[in-house]
């Protein structure tokens, strides 16, 4: 079922365009990653679903229904810049905007010890967020965003200033929460970071949706049939024994064995159909499929779309 | 509970719990009662009683000195010289010395310590008065008696009458003194409060809780519940400074009192002197009073209060819109200079502009910048004491909630756009562009 429906959304500030005819569907359940280069557009669609904008043409639908302020509780968001009252104390704060978020006090005093026993933070409470170090300040943030378990979580670049513990206790919370219901939106322009835990994604760059699907699918769809094989044996047997199934590449030898980056040249040329060539001529090492990865997806994806927008950043 | 009245509850609580806010709170009183209290006890301190003894080689002011509180005076048969002989042996202050009577004469005053002007002129006016008295008997024959019986006593005063054929007598003494101390109250308030709506905006756009909250939130809401809630934050400290400043005046002024009776006269005196310059020595303690009362009971309280919480929060809301948008608009407080001017200058320019009010508080002047929004809070203020005609009253009063509705809507647009935007210097230009904004 889908929580999110985006409908040819457009969006200009001033000069700069923002959005450019940007349509995406969110399934229910799933963890979303709104990918892109820095600039590309995905604050603003952030922003546009947390309503804190407009669009200037489209429309949103929060799970079926036109997207209206009632939406807000359902919805929980870690913007990109995000912060605390420095002078109030955390749980008179983390309180404050649970209340925001339209929860009684008191569910949100039971739901927050909750937290902070799960996080073995309860001495905090009568803290100011000021003595707090930036990683404890994370912990915080990140329960206040989850607090009032919303349905759809959103979460802007959540692992900038994120040590590797806390990313990691993040990252179990993230997965946790999917498996109970909700759905994450993850945005970010560190493509490697969310892959490995995101099960569909859009790519944004210069306003306009370049690509979005499974994760799985896309990776299919541009894989490159280039597979990487490590043996022991003679070079040109190896060759003779690829025939007319694969074509090496390249191959470079160290100490007893031969590196070999071969390519296969039938639509369904698999691992398998590798090992079964060239079992007989060589030992086998090791062997694997060359996987592309997301950054190098979208490098393709640009230069097929539009090859003179492709962002410096990313070249 | 409802967001905007969270958040109200929120800009509230964090600011009276400070402890900067208990402190002035407990302390600006302590101030202003001895800003009060202080003038009346120096005047006390310096408030020594001269005696005089006066040495006459005329013969001719016998019992013509009249003493009052402060001054005595003591007629003496000797020379002037065994005077000044004994001088530092006797008990009084100074020796008056007056030679002869002729119309131009000059006495003179020896003195251990310097009397003040209001005595010089005391005995120079008595000495003028029996000179003349001399001269009328000797010339026409009239005695000082028969010239006391036909003394008038003249008071004016004075009565406005309006078209319905209403009278009111008005004390302008005492309109001038209300009217300038709402002045200046009104403009305090706007300055203290509005620059703290400023800062809270710095705090969170600085702090980056902005956005976090406006997920949650309307901007105009976090706007509006800041504004209103600081506007609760003022209104409390000031309803606790005057409830204890009254308090420790009126200790403090019991105190001066049983310390010594004269000086409770005194400080009536001072009061008086302060608000109108008709009060002379020679009104009775009761006449005293009497008028004091009748001064009050002149002056519309009512009018005034009521026109005073209105301008109070008209004047704040109007401004407190504006400093809120400038907050919004920058990274730090120290970018809030080039801003900040437009906004000042109306309001240091009402009050210099207050004076010139008073001299003529029904002219064009006057009326002007008590219609226009930005002028009429301050100058209203001033006007009201010496009576307002209701239309002017009711014109200013709605342009007032017509501007800050105005400047609040035009707060809010360029609120939205600024609180989200970092690292950029932003123009007058700019914020014009934000105004037009769709949401």
């Amino acid at each position: 079922m889908e929580i999110l429906h985006i409908k040819r959304v457009y969006k200009t500030y001033a000069e700069h365009k923002a959005l450019h005819n940007v349509s995406i569907h969110i399934e229910k359940q799933r963890i979303f990653g709104l990918l892109g280069p820095n600039g590309a557009g995905k604050t603003t669609l952030i922003r546009i679903i947390n309503q804190i904008t407009g669009p200037d043409q489209g429309e949103i639908f929060f799970e079926g229904e036109k997207l209206a302020p009632k939406h807000i509780s359902q919805i929980g968001y870690l913007p990109e810049e995000r912060g605390l009252y420095k002078k109030m104390k955390v749980g008179e704060q983390a309180l404050y905007l649970a209340q925001l978020k339209g929860m009684s006090k008191n569910e949100a005093k039971t739901k927050l010890n909750q937290w902070f026993d799960k996080f073995e933070i309860t001495t905090w409470w009568d803290k100011k967020v000021e003595e707090l170090s930036k990683g404890m300040a994370q912990k915080v943030q990140f329960i206040t965003t989850v607090l009032h378990e919303p349905k759809l979580l959103i979460l802007d670049e959540p692992f900038s200033g994120f040590d590797p513990i806390n990313t990691n206790l993040i990252k179990k919370e993230i997965l946790e929460l999917r498996d109970k219901g909700s759905t994450i939106i993850f945005s970010t322009h560190n493509m490697e970071s969310v892959e490995e835990i995101c099960d569909d994604i859009a790519l944004i760059n210069k306003s306009k949706k370049i690509l979005d699907g499974k994760v799985a699918d896309i990776k299919n769809e541009y894989k490159t049939n280039i597979y990487e094989i490590v043996f022991k044996g003679n070079l040109i047997s190896f060759t003779n024994a690829l025939w007319t199934g694969f074509e090496l590449l390249e191959s470079k030898k160290q100490d007893d064995r031969i590196i070999a980056k071969v390519k296969g040249l039938r639509m369904d040329s698999s691992v398998n159909a590798l090992i079964g060539a060239v079992l007989n001529d060589i030992t086998i090492v090791s062997i694997n499929e060359h996987i592309p990865t997301m950054n190098e997806i979208f490098i393709q994806k640009v230069n097929e779309v539009m090859p003179d927008d492709l962002p410096e950043e990313i070249n | 509970m409802n967001k905007i009245a969270l958040i109200i509850q929120r800009e509230y609580l964090t600011r009276v719990k400070k402890t900067s806010f208990i402190l002035m709170t407990l302390f600006g009183p302590i101030l202003m009662a001895g800003l009060m209290l202080i003038p009346i006890w120096l005047g006390l301190k310096d408030k020594d009683i001269q005696i005089i003894e006066v040495i006459d080689d005329t013969r001719q002011f016998i019992n013509q000195f009249e003493g009052t509180n402060t001054i005595q005076f003591y007629y003496e048969f000797k020379s002037i010289d065994d005077a000044k002989k004994s001088f530092y042996k006797d008990k009084y202050t100074s020796i008056l010395h007056i030679s002869n009577t002729d119309k131009n004469t000059t006495a003179y005053l020896y003195y251990k310590k310097q009397p003040g002007l209001s005595t010089v002129s005391k005995i120079e006016s008595t000495i003028e008065k029996g000179i003349k008295n001399i001269e009328l008997e000797k010339q026409f024959n009239i005695s000082r008696k028969q010239l006391d019986e036909i003394q008038p006593k003249v008071t004016v005063k004075s009565v406005s009458i309006d078209e319905a054929g209403l009278e009111e007598s008005k004390n302008v003494g005492v309109s001038t003194f209300l009217g300038f101390g709402g002045a200046i109250l009104i403009y305090t308030f706007i300055f203290m409060y509005g620059i703290q709506i400023m800062r809270g905006v710095i705090e969170e756009k600085t702090s980056r809780i902005v956005e976090i909250i406006i997920s949650s939130v309307k901007p105009f809401q976090l706007m509006m519940g800041k504004i209103i809630g600081i506007a609760l934050v003022g209104l409390t400290q000031f309803s606790l400074w005057i409830i204890l400043s009254m308090g420790i005046y009126s200790v403090g002024m019991g105190v001066l009192a049983s310390s010594n009776m004269n000086q409770l006269d005194f400080s009536k005196e001072a009061i008086t002197n302060g608000m109108s310059s008709e009060s002379e020595n020679e009104i009775s303690e009761n006449k005293i009073e009497q008028q004091i009362n009748e001064m009050f009971s002149q002056i519309p309280i009512t009018k005034i209060v009521i026109a005073f919480l209105f301008y109070f929060l008209g004047g704040y809301l109007l401004y407190g819109a504006f400093l809120a948008a400038i907050g919004s608009a920058v990274d730090s407080e120290a970018d809030t200079q080039q801003f900040m001017m437009p906004i000042t200058i109306p309001l240091i320019f009402s009050f210099i502009m207050a004076s010139s009010v008073m001299e003529n508080p029904d002219g064009p002047l006057a009326f002007w910048l008590s219609i226009i929004p930005l002028t009429s809070p301050i100058i209203m203020m001033v006007r009201i004491p010496f009576g307002v005609e209701t239309w002017e009253l009711l014109l200013s009063m709605a342009l007032l909630v017509l501007g800050f509705l105005g400047a609040t809507w035009m707060a809010a647009k360029i609120y939205r756009t600024g609180i989200l935007m970092y690292g950029k210097k932003i123009t007058y230009k700019e914020l014009l562009k934000w105004l037009f904004y769709k949401g």
